[in-house]
């Protein structure tokens, strides 16, 4: 079978979500595009020489409607022969982005891709593209569908996580993101946004606020308490799918829940051909990819199958395993993943992550898994396991060995 | 027979009159429905005619839609239930569109309906495809779709039409709740258009000065968007996403009906409203061929109007109350005094000092200062009802009672005296009854001079709110006593179910072992949580634990004493890990609500706060079982008490066991009752549960001989719904 490697990774600074943020005037072709030119500029290819770009974008409506892979493509310096393909797996996009280009180079379905994603959540209302999961009595009531707060916290009651053990878990995530840019640990991937003059927009994670500590984020309200208990009541949603929790515990808030930015990543894979035809040293073999469904009302315990199912995919076991990223959606994701794994906060999201540095949907899992490739090159360390939880009770996961 | 009529003035106003013969009140039936389509049809072809008027020859418009079509729909199966529906709505939309040219709007004929009073279901289902819709200032009409009450939705373009005429919001009291308005309420709510003293002459006059734009429906029209918006605009997007949310949370999942009509809801707002309607038919037929909905409308329509129509009285003449006389003033003394001072009955009512007796009339007076607050009563209307309870100490006035109840302390002692007293004074013609919920009338029936006029009327609590009343026929009580019960439950509006004398009777022998196996899977270590939630989700209004705060562990204790006392050995030795948690909370001091704490803790104003914490012993170390498993068992273990009352000849009638376990103590709306509920599960199915169940928690489950030959033939408790209302 033929091998997928990883060549490049790349991505932009994650700007506030929000209309001051630094972002919000660049528009998601603009911002794509762009990781597409770094890409070809970085390794010196010719705009053909890749198969196809396969783009993840959760809200794929509006600017980011109408296959925004492919509009995006016209827009850079790639050939209009290279098509472009959107998908939509929420916030495991970027991943599975990842995922399905190395599988198709190990299918034998091309030799090279460039595959990540992009949300402009600042642009692109999150759920402006509707939901029937949502709102179409045939599933929302029979599934019990909360919206993804109430599933965080129905998290943190159910496998016994306090607002303190939350709250803790946020401040540490802010601690390593603030020591993670100051030691430079994004130099080799974060790749300014710039103008149409080629003058800098931003250069930075935006969203960071590194003197967060247990007074600031114990002042803040639960933000799913009042849709939780009072109008429309979701507690009783889920408390219909778990009948044995007497009530949910509201523990989370926007201190400890991912952050709302615009952001956009993208990776080059390929096959060892590919690399060798272009003068090109890869820097991961991507050993195995894996995607779940799960309960939905519960919804993020996704990346905990999912490390099952790619653990058993690469045979390996989860000692096996050098550092973890896991996106931090919500604080409670995290904690259940180590605890379900009983691995050490000390392999898990050591850059920090999406509480500290934000969460644009589409691209956070090819965000974290350059973070993670990053970081293993920075550490010499071996092999890395990259998981989403995602919405609708799903997951996906990837493991890569640095070469 | 004729049920719609039509004449034409010398104006050109055709006037449609709907007077179903040999009915009080109007229901539609597809003979009906026919014959309505027809003259309809004659009046858009009669150039004479200038326009059509929707009346009804009775003091109402219409009741509804005859449950025998529905009945037949059912029995006929999907395809003729969807055609039926279809038909129905080209008829009403024949009406809507009257003429009307569908591409510009233009032409038609101004329809107008006239409500001489009530409007129910199908009865305001046809006025709102009409253009105008008249009501006469009524403020004892009732006007409504209550079609979800009986497990069902408004599925004659009711649904379809209210939800664009008020948005989902606006419709949702009178869809989901099916919420009865007076004529004025339901003008500002938006389903009708004008309340006036003459609706038939305001129909007429709007007819004939009607402008073109008047005929067109606001959703035929160009441009039209849903009030609110639709399930995919940026502001109804959340109302659609919280609706699902507050159905499910109000419904605990239990009941198919609310879950289709909002989809039928959901689905129709994004096409047109033709397709719409199409739509709503699928949800209709979905829902109608659902045996939740057949089991429903069977128990809780045909059968309960069944009993309240003296089903099982013996034939006797009337024997109606005008006087009654209540002993014991105390909460259940006062309520009965009220319902029965609201029905027309001159009330004596008797406690032992004048100051109790005072208080328990003063209840009457707090009760009805509410509805005057509210503007459902008038001062006038409360003096009357007042006047008619006289409080006192003297035995003395009861010599004219056709009927007393005592409602006395809970102690044979104490019921003896008062019964001694009372039959002194009675006339050879009265009836004497014991609101007793646990003694054995037979027993207390000695103290009376003529055990054949003693019988036992059991109310449920609260008296004003609860619609059971359980008649005990003792073993010496008599038939004039049994009809004179039933007359007097028939005067109060409420619904009887007539039974044998045995421990506990019917229904608190149902009950006491759902109170018992909820507190027994607390002390197996099971999560009180899953207990109170498991029952919440099978349409229980609430679980066990919280049943026994409301009623006190003090008062469980005390049955548990006297049944102890009563079975000697014979007392369930699998009763003893129940017995010892209660004796371990009342050790506490925890006795239930009233105590302020319970199996749930209470604040200072006795809200409830949560479960108490120190239920469960720590670290109790086993998984909770399957949710199913628990509902089973909370399920079988009432379940089986009834066949067991049918089986010693306790209950005696079927529909009074289903009847009586929704209205009595909530038992399961959805599935018809605990008798329509095994035939829901099938009697084989049932049958294997039970021995599972008893191998696994004991002989409480055993399947009792009755339901055992049923499963062996696959037989049914109760007839389909077809038959019950043939």
């Amino acid at each position: 079978m033929t091998e997928a490697y990883i060549y490049d990774a790349l991505r932009s600074p994650r700007g506030r979500g929000r209309p001051d943020g630094a972002l919000h005037e660049v528009t998601a072709v603009a911002l794509g595009s762009q990781m597409l030119d770094a890409i070809l500029a970085r390794s010196d290819l010719p705009g053909n020489g890749i198969e196809d770009v396969i783009w993840g974008n959760a809200t794929q409506a509006f600017e980011q409607g109408g296959c925004l892979a492919r509009t995006t493509v016209l827009a850079s310096d790639l050939d209009e022969s290279v098509p472009g393909l959107s998908i939509n797996r929420f916030c495991a996009s970027g991943l599975e982005a990842v995922n399905l280009a190395a599988n198709q180079i190990r299918g034998g379905a091309g030799e090279a891709y460039i595959a990540g994603g992009i949300e402009c959540m600042s642009r692109v209302a999150m759920g402006s593209d509707g939901a029937a999961v949502a709102v179409d009595p045939t599933v929302a009531m029979a599934h019990h569908f909360v919206p993804q707060g109430i599933s965080a916290d129905l998290i943190a009651t159910k496998f016994g996580f306090s607002r303190a053990d939350v709250d803790g878990y946020a401040v540490a995530s802010q601690q390593r993101a603030a020591q993670a840019w100051a030691e430079g640990r994004f130099d080799r991937s974060v790749i300014p946004v710039t103008d149409i003059n080629g003058l800098t927009i931003l250069d930075h994670d935006e969203a960071m606020r590194p003197g967060t500590d247990m007074a600031a984020l114990g002042a803040l309200r639960p933000a799913f308490q009042d849709i939780g208990e009072a109008m429309p009541g979701f507690d009783r949603v889920a408390l219909l799918k778990y009948p044995g929790l007497e009530r949910i515990a509201h523990v989370h808030h926007a201190g400890n829940s991912s952050g709302i930015v615009d952001g956009a990543a993208a990776m080059l894979i390929g096959s060892k051909a590919f690399g060798e035809a272009h003068g090109l040293t890869p820097r991961a073999r991507i050993r195995a990819t894996a995607r779940i469904g799960s309960d939905p009302t519960i919804m993020l315990t996704g990346p905990v199958p999912a490390t099952e199912r790619v653990l058993k995919a690469a045979g390996m076991a989860i000692g096996d395993i050098d550092l973890f990223e896991v996106n931090e959606a919500f604080s409670s994701v995290v904690l259940r993943f180590m605890q379900a794994f009983d691995v050490d906060h000390g392999r898990v999201n050591v850059c920090g992550g999406a509480i500290a540095m934000g969460h644009p949907l589409g691209a956070s899992g090819a965000i974290i898994l350059g973070t993670l490739l990053d970081e293993l090159e920075r550490s010499g360390k071996s092999t890395g396991l990259a998981t989403l939880c995602v919405a609708s009770g799903m997951g996906a996961a990837t493991i890569i060995e640095r070469l | 027979m004729t049920d719609f009529t039509m004449l034409t003035d010398a104006a050109g106003v055709a006037t449609i009159t709907w007077d179903v013969p040999g009915r009080s009140m109007n229901v539609l039936t597809l003979e009906g429905a026919e014959q309505l389509r027809r003259l309809f049809e004659t009046a858009l072809e009669d150039r004479a005619v200038r326009g059509i008027v929707i009346t009804s020859g009775k003091d109402s418009f219409a009741g509804g839609m005859d449950l025998s079509v529905l009945a037949t729909m059912q029995a006929e199966g999907p395809e003729a239930t969807f055609e039926g529906i279809m038909a129905m709505h080209r008829l009403l939309r024949l009406i809507e569109r009257a003429g009307m040219d569908p591409k510009t709007l233009k032409g038609g004929k101004a329809v107008a309906a006239a409500l001489p009073g009530t409007a129910l279901g199908i009865g305001l289902e046809l006025p709102l495809a009409c253009h105008r819709i008249f009501a006469a200032d009524r403020p004892d009409a009732k006007i409504g779709l209550p079609e979800i009450q009986v497990g069902l939705f408004p599925g004659a373009g009711g649904t379809t039409r209210l939800v664009r005429k008020l948005g989902v919001m606006g419709a949702s009291p009178f869809l989901l709740q099916g919420k009865l308005s007076d004529p004025k309420a339901a003008q500002a709510a938006g389903l009708i258009d004008a309340v006036v003293a003459d609706p038939l002459a305001a129909a007429r006059d709007w007819v004939l000065q009607a402008a073109e734009g008047d005929l067109v429906k606001p959703w035929d029209a160009r441009g039209y968007k849903v009030p609110g918006g639709a399930p995919y605009s940026p502001q109804g997007f959340p109302t659609f996403v919280g609706a699902n949310a507050m159905i499910a949370g109000q419904t605990w999942g239990a009941y198919p009906a609310p879950k289709a009509l909002l989809s039928a809801v959901y689905e129709g707002l994004m096409v047109p409203f033709d397709t719409a309607l199409k739509i709503e038919a699928r949800w209709f037929t979905h829902v109608l061929m659902d045996p939740s909905a057949s089991a429903m409308i069977r128990s809780l329509f045909l059968d309960k109007e069944a009993l309240e129509k003296g089903a099982n009285r013996p034939a006797l003449p009337e024997a109606r109350v005008r006087q009654l006389g209540v002993l014991g003033a105390g909460m259940m003394g006062a309520g009965i005094a009220l319902v029965a001072a609201r029905a027309g009955i001159a009330v004596t009512l008797i406690d032992q000092d004048q100051g109790a007796a005072d208080k328990g009339k003063a209840y009457t007076q707090a009760y009805l200062e509410k509805g005057v607050k509210l503007g459902k009563t008038s001062e006038a209307q409360m003096q009357e009802v007042l006047d008619r309870i006289t409080a006192t100490t003297d035995y003395a006035a009861l010599s004219q009672a056709d009927l007393v109840i005592e409602a006395v302390f809970e102690d044979p002692k104490v019921k003896a005296e008062v019964t001694a007293r009372a039959c002194a004074v009675l006339g050879p013609e009265a009836t004497f009854a014991s609101n007793t919920s646990t003694l054995p009338i037979s027993e207390l029936a000695r103290a009376s001079t003529d055990p054949a006029r003693f019988i036992g009327i059991h109310f449920f609590s609260p008296v004003e709110k609860m619609a059971l009343v359980e008649i005990i026929r003792g073993k010496d009580t008599g038939d004039a006593a049994v009809a004179r019960a039933l007359d007097f439950v028939r005067q109060i509006r409420k619904t009887p179910i007539v039974v044998n004398d045995a421990r506990f009777f019917y229904a608190n022998r149902c009950i006491i072992p759902y109170l018992n196996e909820g507190a027994r899977m607390v002390t197996e270590g099971i999560s009180p949580a899953l207990v109170e939630h498991a029952a919440r989700m099978l349409g229980f209004p609430v679980g066990p634990l919280q049943l026994i705060d409301e009623t006190s562990i003090t008062l469980a204790l005390k049955i548990a004493g006297a049944t102890k006392a009563a079975m000697g050995a014979a007392y369930p030795a699998d009763l003893a890990a129940v017995d010892a948690l209660m004796e371990r909370m009342a050790g506490e001091g925890r006795l239930g609500r009233k105590a302020g704490a319970g199996f749930y803790d209470y604040d200072a104003r006795g809200k409830r706060q949560g479960l108490w914490s120190g239920l469960v012993p720590e670290g109790k170390g086993r998984p909770d079982p399957d949710l199913h498993e628990v509902q089973h068992r909370l399920m079988f273990v009432q379940v089986l008490e009834a066949v067991r009352a049918l089986e010693e000849g306790v209950l005696l009638d079927v529909r009074e066991g289903d009847v009586g376990a929704i209205l009595g103590w909530g038992f399961a709306p959805w599935s018809g009752g605990p008798f329509s509920w095994l035939d829901l599960l099938g009697t084989p199915f049932a049958a294997e549960t039970c021995d599972r169940l008893e191998a696994a928690h004991g002989p409480r489950f055993a399947c009792p001989a009755l339901l055992r030959e049923k499963a062996r033939r696959g037989g049914r408790f109760r007839t389909a719904m077809a038959e019950a209302a043939a």
